[in-house]
């Protein structure tokens, strides 16, 4: 009877509590124990995440590598190439600060998802080329382990650009251009354009030409998350905060002509925390700047532009908050599935959207009647003014249609030359900067972040040459104009 | 580096579950699982290497009477025979354990898979450069496992081991005709050596698994010739990538039945009969989409007066 109480006190009973048990473990696994003991005491100790008195997990580290200001498209494929280039793995830490989660405001998402190769620059033509290749091959550059592959429902329906006579040899020379770089774009007359899309009007257009492959229209919110998911799967980290301040030192020294420059360096960034006035410093080595609209309020916290005007000082970042307003209408008489993204001379645009008749569109209005780009408000006005009537004249369909919809998002518009700012300051010398690009960064984004990655961890471009596209351009007055922008 | 607890613990229960299932299918003789694409036919594909026998199922065992057990809580412990348990959860542990390298195999196994449809694809450059584009392409289709038919002869198919003749050789100048390319891995890069054909006139592409929307938009060049295309049962196609199907104005005869990836396959097939007007378009009847409302229902149409 002894031996039975024995045993079923110190036996591995319903009631029973053998020898050395406690909450959930056992003995037995010493090693294991003994290694999550360390772990905790050497988080506890000075230097560990753990803080005993609140929870801090929403503040970004103390120090960062590099730290992208701006979590758009742009800033997200900086971070992805810097962590693909990175020798070796996982060398660099890269802490990406976006203030508004919901993309809310962000040009990204509002944008109307195109993607072509008709540029006059030839490295917007190199740039769209390799995002084109990125995109069809997004699943093997984007796969995470165990995730469902992305499809960004890229429509391959081509792009067709509308030319008056004033603008036909300028787009014959654009053709050229494009050809030489690789697009496969054909031109073609008012006759052949008629017998190919019967529902365009012609008149008024002297030549179009049409892209036949590698052009359409996908969707960004799809490739925005793609980028996200992949970049949190290889280490970047992200915060939400609004950045302040930047906190830099400054160094007096001459060039070789013997002139004096003052060179900056920037340490730290404040991070704000969202609707909080707690900030967070943190020591970073590098900052990029990828705040797409609002890059401009980013540069001169970091002091580009304060300085006497008509020096390197005083120039400032030319990009610009300028919003535009996205129509979506209904039209059952509408052109059919084959409607490519059509760009009238006019500047006005429209696209299919789905397959139940509807289109998107609309148009850039001119210097005089920028709207005011404190709110996105839309105005229909302006679309009964100055988009309808050229549509209505393009496409004789288009005289009775219903306005379904409507939304406004921000271009990040240069206003010296519409064309990317890409590259690091001459001043400043760790600001990098990836934005500008006045309406076309969606489809340049993977190219435009490999180059800047190249930049950041090479030191020059190695695969595309972006050189033109560098800050000083803004100094020494050399504009890459841009002409089919829309 | 420890791996995580939890996640690990996931892994390994997603192995085990689909390594039961691929073993029922087994059973049944069902091999579609193996042909699965994507992530699901890699698990299985890597379940079934890793687990080669069944998984040890649970047996109910009389209760045996051994000298250690007294009693009524004695017999509470013969649920399993010990022995079996113990494999079956160590097994699972011992994967667990290892979840990077499992993850790192699957990893491996996903590149051979991806790497194996690219060699397919290659293009066969001295071929081309020796007999020509027509032979470099008719190649390509018979190596392919498609079947291929040149201007004024018969089809050209391969046996059932593989093995084509080789005397099209000697036709250098004889365009090819029609390409049956149906269920071959034909993707992207392999439609260079198609694209080639430049009196191709007839196509079939049914149940390609990598043929998908950025293919068709490749199909422009061969506008002027093509007169028949067929894309039955191609899993990645969807009506966007038959929106560039516009090009090819001497289109006779188009099949696109039965794709999974379009939305709505009566409109599509609608708008597709509006986009080329003097083909033929064999997809999803039109009216499958439509519902009948209440007062809509089909009533035989003897009497005019209502019921």
């Amino acid at each position: 009877m002894l031996r039975r109480t024995l045993l079923l006190g110190l036996g591995r009973g319903p009631l029973g509590r053998g020898l050395g048990t406690h909450r959930g473990g056992s003995i037995l696994d010493r090693d294991g124990k003994m290694s999550e003991i360390k772990k905790k005491i050497r988080s506890i100790l000075p230097g560990g995440d753990w803080n005993p008195l609140y929870d801090t997990s929403y503040l970004p580290p103390e120090s960062s590598d590099v730290v992208i200001v701006g979590g758009g498209v742009l800033g997200l494929s900086v971070a992805y190439w810097l962590k693909k280039l990175e020798k070796p793995r996982g060398a660099i830490r890269v802490l990406v600060v976006e203030r508004d989660h919901t993309y809310s405001r962000a040009s990204t998402v509002l944008s109307v998802g195109g993607i072509r190769q008709q540029f006059s620059v030839p490295e917007n033509v190199q740039l769209s080329i390799f995002s084109i290749d990125f995109l069809r091959n997004i699943n093997e550059y984007l796969a995470v382990a165990d995730d469902p592959p992305l499809d960004i429902q890229f429509n391959p329906s081509g792009y067709l650009l509308l030319a008056s006579e004033k603008g036909a040899a300028i787009m014959e020379n654009n053709v050229k251009v494009q050809r030489q770089e690789g697009a496969k774009v054909c031109l073609m007359s008012p006759e052949q354009l008629r017998n190919k899309f019967p529902w365009i009007n012609t008149e008024g257009v002297a030549l179009a030409s049409y892209g036949m492959e590698h052009e359409g229209w996908f969707d960004p919110w799809c490739l925005l998350q793609g980028l996200r998911r992949k970049v949190q799967s290889m280490g970047v980290l992200f915060c939400r905060g609004e950045v302040t301040r930047f906190v830099s030192s400054s160094n007096l020294m001459k060039t070789a002509s013997g002139e004096e420059v003052n060179l900056k360096r920037i340490h730290e960034v404040h991070v704000k925390i969202d609707q909080s006035l707690e900030y967070q410093p943190v020591e970073c080595a590098i900052v990029i700047n990828a705040a797409g609209a609002w890059s401009g309020q980013v540069a001169e916290l970091a002091g580009i532009g304060k300085g006497p005007p008509g020096t390197l000082q005083g120039t400032k970042l030319p990009v610009e908050l300028r919003k535009r307003y996205v129509y979506l209408w209904h039209c059952p008489q509408g052109p059919g599935l084959e409607t490519p993204f059509v760009i009238d001379p006019s500047g006005t645009y429209f696209r299919r959207e789905g397959l139940g008749h509807n289109y998107l569109g609309g148009c850039s209005p001119t210097e005089e009647e920028e709207p005011d780009p404190g709110n996105l408000e839309v105005d229909h006005d302006f679309f009964q003014d100055r988009v309808w009537p050229p549509l209505a004249q393009r496409v004789p369909a288009f005289e009775t249609l219903k306005v379904r919809s409507a939304w406004a998002g921000y271009y990040d518009y240069n206003t010296f030359d519409q064309n990317g700012v890409v590259g690091p300051h001459p001043l400043v010398i760790n600001m990098y900067f990836a934005t500008g690009f006045s309406g076309h960064g969606l489809q340049q984004a993977p190219a435009v972040g490999r180059a800047v990655a190249e930049m950041v961890l090479e030191g020059h471009f190695q695969t595309i040459n972006l050189s033109s596209f560098l800050f000083s351009r803004f100094y020494s007055g050399e504009k890459v104009q841009e002409h089919n922008i829309i | 580096m420890q791996p995580i607890r939890g996640r690990d613990r996931l892994s390994a229960l997603r192995v085990g579950l689909a390594s039961s299932w691929e073993w029922d299918l087994q059973r049944k003789g069902v091999r579609e699982g193996l042909e699965k694409p994507g992530f699901e036919g890699l698990r299985t594909l890597q379940a079934q290497r890793l687990l080669s026998h069944p998984p040890q199922s649970l047996h109910l065992v009389a209760p045996v009477w051994n000298g250690g057990t007294r009693g009524i809580s004695g017999l509470s412990r013969v649920v399993a025979p010990k022995g079996n348990q113990k494999k079956g959860r160590s097994l699972l542990q011992f994967l667990a354990d290892r979840f990077y390298d499992v993850e790192a195999l699957r990893d491996h196994l996903l590149r051979k898979r991806v790497s194996k449809v690219h060699q397919k694809n290659r293009p066969f450059n001295h071929i081309n450069q020796r007999y020509g584009p027509y032979v470099a392409g008719a190649y390509f289709i018979l190596k392919q496992g498609g079947a291929v038919r040149f201007q004024g002869r018969e089809w050209s198919r391969p046996n059932q081991r593989g093995h084509f003749s080789l005397d099209f050789l000697k036709l250098q100048a004889v365009p090819v005709e029609a390409v049956d390319a149906s269920g071959c891995a034909i993707n992207y890069q392999g439609l260079d050596s198609l694209l080639a054909l430049k009196e191709l006139q007839s196509l079939w592409l049914q149940r390609c698994p990598h043929v998908d929307d950025w293919c068709l938009s490749r199909l422009h060049p061969l506008a002027s010739s093509l007169q028949e295309l067929s894309l039955a049962g191609c899993p990645r196609v969807s009506e966007r990538g038959l929106a560039c199907l516009h090009h090819l104005w001497n289109l006779r005869r188009l099949d696109i039945s039965d794709l999974p990836a379009v939305s709505s396959p009566g409109l599509t097939r609608i708008l597709v009969e509006e986009m080329l007007p003097s083909c033929e378009v064999l997809g999803a009847d039109w009216a499958q989409d439509l519902k009948l409302g209440p007062e809509e229902q089909p009533r035989d149409t003897a009497g005019p007066t209502p019921a």
